[in-house]
């Protein structure tokens, strides 16, 4: 791909990001406006700004990239991401607003009104933030090293610069606007090249999309190898090349039987048309058939690894500090229910995208299943599909939008992340305190970023809402809806979920093992840590009924009853 | 304090026109019953709860439910998913497509019936 026009399409959603956020700093004096935008976003914009900052780098590029290489399983990412705002809607999105705090951990202060319970939702609320953030930094890094060719840092930095400046000069209010204007921004980017790679597929001749054979080049094609790469070839193939390969230096035509190879970091080796692509070993070798079929995925434990994926993202969502953070935007509880539904339906129309460059993908990308970089094939396909000038501008289009992606995920990610830690870790009040926790909030994840290995991006976020859902879901459902909940049975709930979950994520990002029978179990822990979350919690508050919060009947008046009543108990803020 | 010369008085009644103005409040009001957490209160805000918490799981349970049956289908019955439907594979069409308008739908249904819910309670506090 020409980098020129995607450096400019980056460029310009960066600057244009920048502006909106300075037109928001005018208006953004108090704290109040910093923390939530002083209530005032009506449904439509706050929803827009919802989907804008929901959208990350997980739907963007990763949930083509794992359809394109697992298959309709993998439909289950943008399912559940929807299903979990239904969730959120009929479980907490209405007593949530009425609850009238900033954070989560403002939530489990107004809901308990205990010091131990609030520190355990801060440290998870943090954690969160953090595990969320992380890919978003490394899909930045993708997006720059597949369009421009520069090293993954240096995009994970870009990011960082831009929303951390944007953040301090203007706070939540500035980022309303930032975000609603990445919803469509987003919307525009994924959709419009849909429209032209269908027209292209049409003109090449609509070939079939899950025939009988394994995916092939669809014309000779030069793969260059970034890192060293192990993959299964189907079929004994031709190349071309120069580097290493099973360990042998290579310089000219051989050919590669069928079996287990390597090949070094540097190799470049061209395929003839029509050669069966190799696999990287991470991936199943699937015909195109096999691959189009549903539970198929060579995984050892199918069933449980998809409905631990329904459990982490119906049940997550609702526990995502920066999506929580929205709710408080709202001018009161009916607003919020509106504003979800409009949610609801926002994420649909966008989701239904990415199937479809994963889909194409596998008959003109397929070489990327190769060198396993699966997560770039939304960025790569507009420019091989259409030739000339056409693929280039909409594969900066496609660029553009990925990188909005990122800084708008980011945004909200550090917005919240930073309202913890100002008022709950550094304890600096104001707005000062909340620019040095801004600053604070991304060099962690930006230091890591240099410690993981690599995972898919998708899959690193489906860690960060198996911790929500372990962890922050049952404080939030089983606080709203019981009166019989202690503060005992709210920290041992939230650590017996939470913990587990956040100690299996941490070990599958820095160790990335594939091959033991119980990975699984550790890479998709929602289906065994949610569940202990959640009875953890019931039974322990059942055991210790004396430490149930005083004056619980009165939050739970101030969460559920109408604003318009005008009961004294609801006054607040 | 008598005085002796009084003036001509009289007396008038005066009416309000307003006669569908509401009656006087009672003297306690559901909804001071409700802020001062006595047990009426307490039954007025139960009732409430436990209607919007059996709505919001009920419709959890049925639209999650059976989008969540969907893997065990295709597991159990695998001519299901080799469906075709308008030329396209039935997971796909399903998990890409109808599942959306199908969430919009039930969320549309429940703002109404929470609305509806609350306004229910509303007039209940109020016409005590």
């Amino acid at each position: 791909m020409s980098s020129t026009y995607g450096i400019i399409a980056v460029l310009v959603v960066a600057v244009g990001t920048m502006l909106v956020g300075t037109y928001g700093l005018r208006i953004s004096r108090t704290t109040s406006d910093f923390f939530v935008a002083s209530r005032t976003v009506s449904p439509w914009w706050n929803a827009s700004a919802i989907g804008g900052e929901y959208l990350s780098a997980a739907s963007f590029v990763g949930i083509a990239g794992l359809i394109f290489a697992h298959g309709p399983d993998m439909l289950w990412f943008p399912v559940g991401y929807t299903a979990g705002y239904l969730v959120l809607l009929a479980l907490v999105a209405a007593p949530l607003r009425r609850s009238g705090a900033y954070t989560l951990p403002d939530f489990a202060e107004a809901r308990f009104a205990s010091p131990a319970v609030r520190a355990v939702a801060s440290v998870f609320a943090l954690g969160i933030g953090w595990l969320y953030l992380l890919p978003q930094l490394q899909g930045a890094g993708l997006t720059l090293h597949t369009v421009t060719g520069a090293p993954d840092w240096v995009g994970a930095l870009v990011v960082a610069v831009v929303v951390t400046t944007n953040v301090i000069s203007g706070g939540m209010r500035s980022i309303t606007f930032v975000q609603a204007f990445q919803y469509w921004l987003k919307l525009t980017a994924i959709a419009v090249p849909v429209v032209f790679l269908v027209m292209a597929w049409h003109a090449h001749g609509a070939r079939d999309l899950t025939g009988p054979e394994f995916p092939e080049f669809p014309k000779q094609t030069t793969v260059t190898f970034d890192s060293d790469t192990a993959f299964r070839v189907e079929r004994a193939t031709p190349y071309n090349g120069s580097g290493r390969v099973d360990g042998q230096r290579v310089d000219g035509g051989a050919e590669m039987p069928v079996g287990d190879h390597t090949v070094a970091a540097g190799t470049r080796l061209t395929f003839p048309q029509g050669a069966a692509v190799p696999h990287v070993r991470s991936i199943p070798s699937n015909t195109n058939d096999m691959w189009a079929l549903p539970m198929r995925g060579g995984e050892q434990f199918p069933l449980y690894a998809v409905y631990s994926l329904i459990i982490a993202t119906f049940l997550g969502t609702m526990g995502l500090p920066h999506v929580i953070v929205r709710f408080y935007t709202n001018p009161n509880g009916r607003a919020a229910r509106r504003t979800t539904l409009i949610v609801l339906g926002l994420l649909g129309v966008f989701y239904l995208m990415p199937p479809i460059y994963g889909a194409l993908g596998r008959l003109y990308t397929p070489e990327l299943l190769m060198t396993g970089d699966t997560d770039a094939v939304v960025l790569v396909l507009p420019s091989r599909m259409i030739d000339g000038l056409g693929g280039q501008l909409l594969g900066a289009l496609v660029a553009g939008g990925a990188f909005a992606a990122f800084l708008s995920t980011s945004s909200g990610l550090m917005v919240s992340l930073a309202g913890v830690l100002s008022r709950d870790v550094l304890r600096l009040r104001g707005v000062r305190g909340f620019r040095v926790s801004t600053v604070l909030a991304v060099l962690v994840p930006l230091g890591m970023t240099w410690l993981v290995g690599r995972v898919p991006v998708a899959d690193m976020v489906g860690l960060a809402f198996a911790v929500a859902a372990s962890s922050l879901c049952p404080l939030l459902v089983l606080g709203i809806w019981s009166t019989r909940i202690t503060t005992t049975g709210a920290v041992a709930g939230m650590l017996a979920g939470g913990l587990p979950a956040l100690v299996a994520g941490l070990v599958t990002i820095s160790a990335g093992s594939r091959g033991e029978w119980f990975h699984v179990f550790l890479a998709r822990p929602a289906a065994w840590t949610v569940p202990l979350g959640f009875v953890v919690m019931y039974v322990v508050s059942l055991l210790t009924p004396r430490k149930v919060p005083p004056g619980v009947n009165h939050v739970m008046v101030r969460l559920h009853a109408p604003e318009n009543l005008g009961l004294r108990s609801q006054d607040r803020l | 304090m008598s005085s002796p010369q009084r003036p001509h008085t009289q007396r008038v009644v005066v009416t309000s026109p307003r006669t569908r103005a509401p009656r006087a409040p009672r003297p306690y009001p559901a909804s001071r019953e409700i802020d001062e957490q006595s047990e009426l209160g307490a039954v007025y805000m139960r009732s409430l709860i436990r209607t919007q918490r059996r709505l919001g799981l009920l419709l959890c349970a049925v639209v999650c439910g059976s989008v969540a049956a969907l893997p065990l289908v295709f597991t159990f019955m695998p001519s299901v998913g080799a469906q075709r439907l308008f030329g396209l594979p039935l997971p796909w069409l399903l998990l890409g497509g109808l599942v959306f308008p199908v969430f919009v739908l039930a969320g549309w249904f429940y703002v109404r019936q929470a609305e509806r819910g609350e306004r229910e309670f509303a007039e209940l506090v109020e016409r005590s």
